[in-house]
């Protein structure tokens, strides 16, 4: 699955797709795919804040639960209400349908030390080697 | 040595396989001067007759030929002969927690068949595959709430089993938790005015037990009520699970933490016996310990498999839920087999004798002059009376007659001096009570 | 490759439904004595507290009803009865039936834990001569019979050292546990109120020396360790590193778990720990009755006798025992009346058919282990070359070069007619096949095993995908437990009427 140009990427296999100061936040395609199928996805509500680099949710499978980071910090506007039913959307549709929460941003320059398509594709590729080595 | 199957040959063997001169080489990694090079003071080995032999002189030195009216937490009730048949199979007995789902298809159903038994009775949503035990089952009742809420004040009524609320405590101290008592009113239910005064938005829940300990009945609607009204948890503990034939489940609680004993184990000293958290869907996520789920299999076929496994320890580790690594699979199956055994009919007439002969005794105590009743709300099968004299006293009297006598309620209650909390099950004949009856009413006509 | 399954075979076994869909009004399986008193007015004595029907869905079959679906489902189990399970860390050994038959015997199965302590001598004798006997297989000052199980004992553990530290002015914030162990040890250390820190394990699975000196400082409570670890191999520096614990007033935690390599053999106590608990379900042969019970007792050094949770057996004049509820150092109770009373009997009645000869079960456990790790070393990949005590951990690698992995390889032993060995940690061997036979496996059931597992790795060779689809044999196939999770199903309800279906 490709990784879309505009987006900006965390070390910890997050996505980030901003729009002036508010960013839809969602999981990896690396990130589904070494959880295995998703059976439950814990998001916050509306009106929370969250603060970068700190865990705000959980996306589970059968054998492991993952902590959600933020990639920044701000105030939750909404959460992705389709991912309660259908969980397994995150592992179909991870870069779109599947996006967890959107948030305003408090300081969009954050953004800035992520990375970005390129470096991300060459980070997970580094995984890669490690993991058969 | 009959457990172990070798050969001297056999051992010989193996070691030359493995190309070892002695079993000492294969001990080589644990430093010379730490191993033992003498055998353990332990007593001599015992042959099976020999084994049989010793716990037959333990046993002769407990309670034989003893009657008993002890309650409070613990239960004489009526074991069926088929449960022990059943338990007692090497498929159940010597099988290990159903991990592997394949070739654990019997303990997975029969502890499928458990969780819907104890929701049936509780009158909650779902319930677990089981905890230690009614108390440990409490404290993680509790706790749950606190995940559940994100308060972190618990109002616990007296009236709870007093070991109950000792095994909150000591789990309490270390989570943070403030852990309040709400008195108990005159006629023994949980205070509502003081429990009232204590309500703020800041209560995690509210616990109480029902029947309580001092065998009377909680209204659960109206604490219920009461800790909705401030978003906090009700929390219902029960240690007589007979109860639930004749009494309204409370439907309303939170989550019910129930002792399991009563269905088809025995007192054994105290244990091992089986702890039932049982609460609402919409918080199973939060629940504590093993669920086994229906699910199917890749030709479509109903199975069923340990499910939610990623609240547990083996997953999430620092994060899990609890730390809970057994159930009590053995115990909670005997409860499974009992309550199949007794059925709808069968349960409902167990809790209706065990009603009717504790409204007898307590009849024929109350015709003794000084015994008053205590707390007279309704019961079920356990009642509080007041002697004119210390329990103590009397009890000591009644051991003459092979009387076990009630429990002490001044022991854990310092305030309630000289009242005695009596029990009488379906196992207590009218004959039994009627003993009793005469025993107290001689005892009391002692001098001192 | 059908003549290379020996031990398991194709069978016709009994279908059978949930209880409640042969449920029928009016069948009883149980009577009881009629009701000798005058029955109870219910309105007068419960009113609005009368439940007027029986439990809705409550079952209504039959004995033979009962006795056939037990029975049925009982033949779908595996079981130790049925043969080996080389589960690693479990202990599986073989659960004596006179332990069964002793602990149902009137006057032990009948006891009531509040009857009077002059009515209970006999079980407070078996508790003390219990008591005895594993303060001298582990070689502490002191121990505690209350924990109900594993896991309960570790929190004990931990709960007497924060005590301990607490007393002493500063119960410090910090529990250090090696990323090879059970999953019980963090999720403990949290409850007991610390923070977990994780110490990486040198390269053999062995906790790092070296960066534990670094890793001990005044904020660390503990270091909990398994003895052997995780990977089977004895923790040969732990005199050493309980030193280093202790020069900074910390303490030693052993998970007692793998006591099966040791009793009789060695003692913890003299090798340095504090505090250990143990499984009397895994070394001391209780059973484990498809997931419990079980009981954890705590032995531990004289200084942290003062915190043992109550109640606490004594002994008074003349030799009477009883059972003390009140001390005021104490950390409380952990569990309501004594411990798991019936599985202390079990384990107590095992202690005695063995006596001082119980080293020998250590030795042919530990035989068994090393002749199997013998017999396969090539076929699997060992991925370190320390010597094992009673369990060996060998890696999947050679397998998953043709996409074969260690899950795959478990479930195709199932055909072969054995349960999986460990596949799920521990987490530092990626791909870990974790095997303990136990003492209770003849020669004949290990040779069983490896040519079963010679089998499968030649399988894993020439025809993977027979492998990763196994099990073929079972009456059920691989279970969705992906849907299971998504939506949970976690109890039976009756089938909705049909005027509601309808709609």
């Amino acid at each position: 699955m490709p990784y879309p140009a505009n987006y900006r990427y965390t070390k910890e296999h997050e996505w980030v797709d901003a729009k002036g100061d508010i960013a839809t936040i969602g999981i990896t395609d690396y990130a589904q795919h070494e959880l295995g199928d998703v059976v439950f996805v814990e998001l916050p509500k509306p009106g929370a804040r969250i603060e970068a680099g700190k865990s705000f949710g959980t996306v589970e499978s059968v054998k492991a639960v993952s902590e959600i980071y933020a990639p920044a910090a701000g105030e939750v506007v909404e959460a992705n209400g389709e991912l309660h039913d259908t969980p397994e959307k995150i592992n179909t549709d991870p870069h779109g349908a599947a996006w967890l929460i959107k948030v305003r941003l408090a300081n969009p320059s954050e953004l800035a030390n992520l990375m970005d398509a390129k470096a991300y594709e060459a980070y997970i590729a580094e995984k890669n080697k490690e993991a058969s080595a | 040595m009959r457990y172990l199957p070798k050969s001297p040959d056999e051992r010989r063997e193996m070691l030359a396989a493995i190309g070892a001169k002695s079993i000492e080489e294969l001990f080589s990694s644990i430093p010379e001067r730490y191993r033992l090079n003498k055998p353990l003071n332990l007593p001599p080995a015992l042959s099976e007759a020999e084994i049989i032999g010793y716990f037959k002189e333990r046993a002769a030195e407990n309670s034989n030929g003893y009657v008993s009216f002890l309650g409070a937490g613990v239960y004489n009730h009526l074991r069926s002969v088929v449960t022990d048949a059943i338990i007692q199979r090497g498929e159940f007995l010597t099988s290990y927690t159903p991990y592997q789902a394949e070739i654990a298809q019997g303990t997975l159903q029969a502890i499928f068949e458990f969780q819907t038994l104890m929701s049936q009775l509780t009158g909650q949503e779902v319930a677990n595959a089981s905890m230690y035990d009614g108390s440990t089952a409490t404290t993680e009742a509790v706790l749950m709430a606190e995940r559940l809420t994100g308060r972190q004040r618990v109002l616990v009524a007296r009236s709870v089993h007093p070991e109950y609320r000792e095994v909150l405590k000591t789990y309490a101290k270390h989570s943070g938790l403030q852990v309040e008592e709400i008195p108990y009113a005159a006629n023994g239910t949980v205070d509502e005015k003081a429990l009232h005064a204590a309500m703020r938005n800041d209560v995690a829940a509210v616990v109480v037990q029902s029947p309580n300990f001092f065998g009377v009945i909680e209204s659960i609607n109206a604490l219920a009520h009461e800790a909705h009204a401030h978003e906090a948890l009700l929390v219902t503990a029960i240690a007589e699970g007979v109860s639930l034939g004749l009494l309204r489940p409370p439907v309303e609680a939170d989550i019910v933490a129930m002792e399991a004993q009563s269905f088809g184990m025995a007192p054994s000293y105290g244990g091992p016996f089986a702890g039932v958290l049982a609460s609402r869907d919409k918080f199973v996520r939060q629940m504590p310990g093993r669920l086994a789920g229906q699910t199917v299999d890749s030709e479509g076929h109903r199975g069923f498999c340990l499910t939610l496994a990623t609240r547990e320890q083996h997953i999430r580790r620092e994060k899990a839920t609890s730390n809970i690594c057994t159930n009590q699979a053995l115990c909670a199956l005997a409860a499974t087999v009992h309550l199949c055994l007794l059925g709808k009919e069968g349960l409902r007439e167990m809790a209706q004798q065990n009603h009717s002969k504790a409204q007898f005794a307590l009849g024929e105590l109350a015709k003794i002059p000084g015994v008053r009743r205590a707390f007279d709300a309704p019961f079920f099968n356990e009642f509080t009376v007041e002697f004119p004299r210390s329990v103590k006293l009397v009890n000591a009297q009644l051991l003459r007659d092979k009387i076990i006598g009630p429990f002490v309620l001044g022991t854990p209650y310092p305030e309630l001096t000289k009242h005695a909390l009596v029990c009488v099950t379906e196992t207590t004949s009218r004959k039994d009570i009627e003993k009793f009856a005469g025993a107290v009413r001689h005892a009391l006509e002692q001098p001192i | 490759m059908k003549d290379k399954i020996k031990k398991a075979s194709r069978h016709t076994n009994q279908s059978e439904g949930l209880i409640f869909e042969q449920s029928s009004p009016g069948k009883r399986a149980f009577e009881l004595p009629p009701l000798d008193v005058p029955a109870a007015d219910l309105t007068k004595t419960l009113g609005a507290n009368h439940r007027h029907e029986g439990v809705a869905g409550f079952p209504e079959v039959s004995e033979i009803e009962v006795i056939r679906h037990f029975t049925r489902l009982s033949t779908w189990n595996y079981a130790i009865d049925l043969g080996m399970y080389p589960l690693g860390s479990c202990t599986m050994k073989y659960n004596p039936r006179v332990n069964e038959f002793v602990a149902r015997l009137e006057g032990i199965a009948t006891e009531h834990p509040y009857q009077p302590q002059e009515l209970s001598q006999g079980c407070l004798k078996i508790l003390c001569l219990l008591e005895k006997c594993l303060l001298e297989i582990t070689g502490m000052d002191s121990i505690t019979l209350q924990p109900a199980a594993g896991a309960q004992g570790e929190l004990t553990g931990l709960l007497l050292i924060r005590a301990y530290l607490e007393k002493q002015g500063n119960s410090r914030k910090k529990v250090l546990i090696p990323d090879s162990a059970h999953g019980t040890n963090p999720a403990t250390a949290v409850i007991a109120g610390y923070e977990v820190e994780n110490i990486k394990s040198e390269s053999h699975g062995q906790v790092d020396v070296e960066k534990l000196r670094g890793q001990v400082t005044d904020d660390v409570a503990a270091l909990m360790i398994t003895n052997p670890s995780t990977l089977g191999i004895f923790e040969q520096r732990i005199p050493e590193i309980a030193e280093i614990l202790h020069a900074k007033g910390a303490l030693l935690y052993m998970d007692g778990a793998n006591m099966n390599a040791l009793t009789g053999v060695t003692r913890p106590g003299d090798l340095g720990v504090d505090v250990m608990h143990l499984n009397l379900h895994k070394t001391f042969s209780t059973p484990h009755g498809g997931g419990g019970p079980g009981a954890g007792p705590v032995a531990m050094k004289k200084i942290l006798e003062p915190f043992r949770p109550v109640p606490i057996l004594i002994e008074k004049e003349g030799g009477r025992l009883a059972l003390e509820n009140v001390r005021p150092d104490s950390i409380g109770r952990v569990k309501a009346f004594s411990g798991n009373f019936g599985v202390l009997v079990r384990a107590l009645a095992y202690i005695l058919a063995y006596g001082p000869g119980v080293r020998q079960a250590t030795e042919d456990a530990v035989l068994n282990a090393n002749y199997i790790r013998k017999e396969l070393e090539g076929v699997f990949e060992l991925p370190y070359s320390l010597p094992s005590m009673h369990e060996v951990v060998f890696s999947d690698a050679i397998q998953k070069k043709n996409g074969v992995s260690t899950m795959d390889i478990a479930k195709r032993l199932i055909d072969y007619g054995f349960h999986p060995y460990t596949t799920a940690f521990p987490l530092i061997v990626p791909g870990a096949l974790m095997i303990e036979p136990t003492e209770s496996e003849s020669r004949a059931e290990c040779d069983l095993f490896i040519d079963a597992m010679r089998s499968i790795a030649e399988e894993a060779a020439k025809n993977p995908e027979l492998v990763k689809t196994a099990p073929h044999t079972t009456r059920v196939r691989r279970l969705d437990e992906v849907g299971a999770a998504r939506k949970p199903i976690l109890r039976w309800k009756p089938a909705a009427p049909r005027s509601e279906a309808a709609d």
